[in-house]
């Protein structure tokens, strides 16, 4: 930046005359860019401040609003501090746009945003919780509602954004769903497959694979898998129509956002859920049977008897049985954190995050309350 | 920056676009433009929807890569350009776009001082209460600046884009439809905060406006574009007076006449 870009500053004080007097010679350009060197200058000036100032504009190349600002404030600081001040040589430009900023200086004062104690903060957060809590609980009523009056009037089912949903959410997940359930059958049977040799036990790594994918993991990987991808989708995209006011105009031409937007997603996730999770199941398997042969040389064939052996229907059906519900808990989580959106981008951002915490956290605690039913009920 | 420099400058033209082709995909949206912004001036485009002014505004500001032509801003080529290059450009014209484009996760002072903040070295109080002065620049009442952009009404949140536009003393400003979609009251009010920047600050600006009376109020001169071209520039009278159809159409059509005949009254 060279010195004619940059405001300059030279003082004079008269110690002679009675009151002293003081000349403030301004120069260069006084502009946002300009002004940032004789900002913390002109504050150590006002704090001495006393007698007369003259302030010489004369020699200023342009002065813009942040440039005429910084001399309003001065001018206002030593007036406040009893000094009495005069501006010189102001070219007429120059004046108007003083004018101008004296004229909405009274209104122009930054409002700080309210501080909140800790203790308020925390009352507000509890208030936020629970409320989030009633608005969830009204949400899963009102998605069961619109449930039950499609059921009276089956015309009211929008067909097409089910098979579009399924598609998305199903049909488009198989190749990850089936990559990684086969990696974690993999997996299990190549961490089991060396403690199984050491009490040659070998043959137990069908029912140590197929117990562990049909009854727990594949249910759990497949619902983990669709909450990330689907669940997040759903808040974004709800979420993002509610800032766009397209859930409004939905309202405005009759059309129930509800049963537009959330129980299609709903429908197709109870009915995508449960075949992904089987499809899991298949890959899971296979990937477990890959391994034993490849770590404990059992064929194809030995594998496949003696997992006729090891499951039973309920083993299939204890894992299948969980994919719904996982699914209602999916798709309520996600539309219900989409509705929560309000206002900004940074929104859309937090609720989808949200949802996919919540929901990872709700089907593995629904999970566990499985575990515990099922143990009861000896399956 | 001043005024003097400013008027230094007057020779030549602040924009300047010269023979300028711009296509998306195969569809043609300009043909062959050429004009030019003198400092100081009001200067606007209008034409129907869809005739390609909000497509000229952002090749000029550089955020569209036009087919071929040339754009200079401030007699700097600007096609072509890198981002390094751009940036010292980029400082001196200030935008504001057609629904505001706030940062939502900040508040409305947050938005003003942001820029200032980026590219200036003041202290945060200064900075802050440059913005307070921005956002009362453009009529906003001083509580406005602690909210954020969705708490505030279609008016105000062109009003507080206005200000971030404003934030760096631009020498040039580019308005996307200022007035649109605001209830008459507020678009008088715009009308008025366009003319006293241009005159107490003596920016040039250039704006993109469906308004006739923002147009008959404050532009010095006008540029009909249709079809990628341009039809006709001049001021607002001497538009009015041309002979193409469709320039005709658009200044004696029913609300054409009622803008010109209230604009007349004032005078």
């Amino acid at each position: 930046m060279t010195a004619r870009q940059v405001a300059q500053l030279q003082t004079e004080t008269d110690t002679t005359s009675v009151p002293a007097s003081t000349m403030v010679r301004c120069s260069g350009a006084w502009t946002v860019r300009g002004v940032a060197p004789v900002e913390a200058r002109l504050a150590t000036l006002v704090s001495a401040a006393a007698g007369e100032w003259v302030i010489d504009v004369s020699a200023v190349s342009a002065l813009d609003t942040a440039g005429a600002w910084l001399l309003h404030r001065t001018k206002r600081a030593l007036e406040q501090r009893g000094a009495t001040v005069r501006i010189e040589g102001l070219r007429s430009e120059f004046s108007t746009l003083l004018q101008l900023i004296t004229a909405r200086a009274a209104v122009a004062e930054p409002v700080a945003p309210p501080k909140v104690s800790l203790l308020a903060r925390i009352g507000l957060q509890t208030w936020h919780s629970l409320l989030n809590l009633s608005g969830m609980l009204a949400f899963v009523g009102e998605s069961a509602m619109v449930f039950l009056r499609s059921i009276a009037q089956p015309r009211r089912i929008r067909w097409r954004p089910i098979f579009h949903n399924i598609q998305t959410a199903g049909f488009e997940a198989l190749p990850i769903t089936g990559l990684l359930s086969f990696l974690m059958g993999v997996v299990i049977a190549y961490q089991g497959a060396d403690q199984l040799r050491r009490f040659g036990a070998n043959i137990f790594i069908a029912d140590l694979v197929g117990l562990a994918m049909l009854r727990e993991l594949s249910p759990l990987l497949t619902a983990i898998i669709v909450a990330g991808r689907s669940g997040s989708a759903y808040a974004a995209q709800i979420g993002t129509m509610k800032i766009s006011e397209e859930i409004d105009a939905l309202r405005t031409v009759g059309i129930g956002p509800q049963e537009l937007l959330v129980q299609p997603k709903i429908i197709a996730l109870v009915i995508t859920l449960p075949l992904l999770t089987v499809y899991a199941d298949v890959a899971g398997v296979f990937g477990g049977m890959i391994m034993a042969n490849a770590m404990l040389g059992i064929s194809f064939n030995v594998f496949l008897d003696r997992l006729d052996d090891a499951l039973r229907l309920s083993s299939f059906l204890t894992g299948v049985i969980k994919a719904p519900v996982f699914a209602v808990i999916i798709a309520i989580i996600g539309c219900f954190q989409g509705f929560q959106v309000s206002g900004s981008a940074d929104s859309v951002g937090r609720q989808t995050t949200v949802s996919v915490v919540q929901s990872i956290f709700l089907v593995i605690v629904a999970d566990a309350l499985f575990s515990i039913v099922f143990n009861w009920l000896n399956l | 920056m001043s005024t003097a420099k400013r008027v230094s400058l007057a020779s030549d033209a602040v924009v300047e676009i010269r023979d300028l082709h711009t296509r998306f995909g195969k569809a043609v949206v300009h043909e062959s433009v050429s004009l030019s912004v003198r400092p100081g001036e009001i200067f606007s485009l209008v034409g129907g929807s869809g005739c390609g002014k909000s497509t000229l505004l952002r090749a000029i500001i550089m955020l569209l890569q036009p087919v071929s032509g040339s754009i200079r801003v401030f007699g700097r080529e600007v096609i072509g350009l890198s981002e390094e290059e751009a940036l010292p450009l980029r400082r001196r014209w200030g935008v504001m776009f057609e629904r505001g484009a706030l940062f939502s996760s900040l508040t409305v002072a947050e938005n003003v001082g942001m820029v200032m903040r980026e590219h200036t070295q003041l202290s945060k109080p200064l900075i802050d209460e440059v913005a307070a002065l921005k956002i009362a620049l453009t009529g906003l009442p001083a509580d406005a600046g602690a909210k954020y952009p969705n708490e505030l009404s279609g008016g105000m949140r062109k009003r507080a884009a206005l200000a971030r536009a404003i934030a760096l003393d631009p020498e040039l400003l580019f308005l996307d439809e200022p007035t649109a979609g605001l209830d008459p009251l507020s678009a008088s009010g715009i009308d008025e905060l366009v003319k006293s920047l241009r005159d107490v600050l003596g920016l040039t600006i250039m704006m993109v406006t469906h308004d006739l009376d923002l147009l008959w109020r404050t532009a010095d001169r006008v540029a009909v574009l249709d079809k990628g071209q341009i039809l006709g520039v001049g001021s607002m009278t001497e538009l009015s007076r041309m002979d193409h159809p469709l320039v005709r159409e658009y200044f004696y059509g029913p609300r054409g006449r009622a803008a010109r005949e209230q604009a007349w009254k004032k005078k």
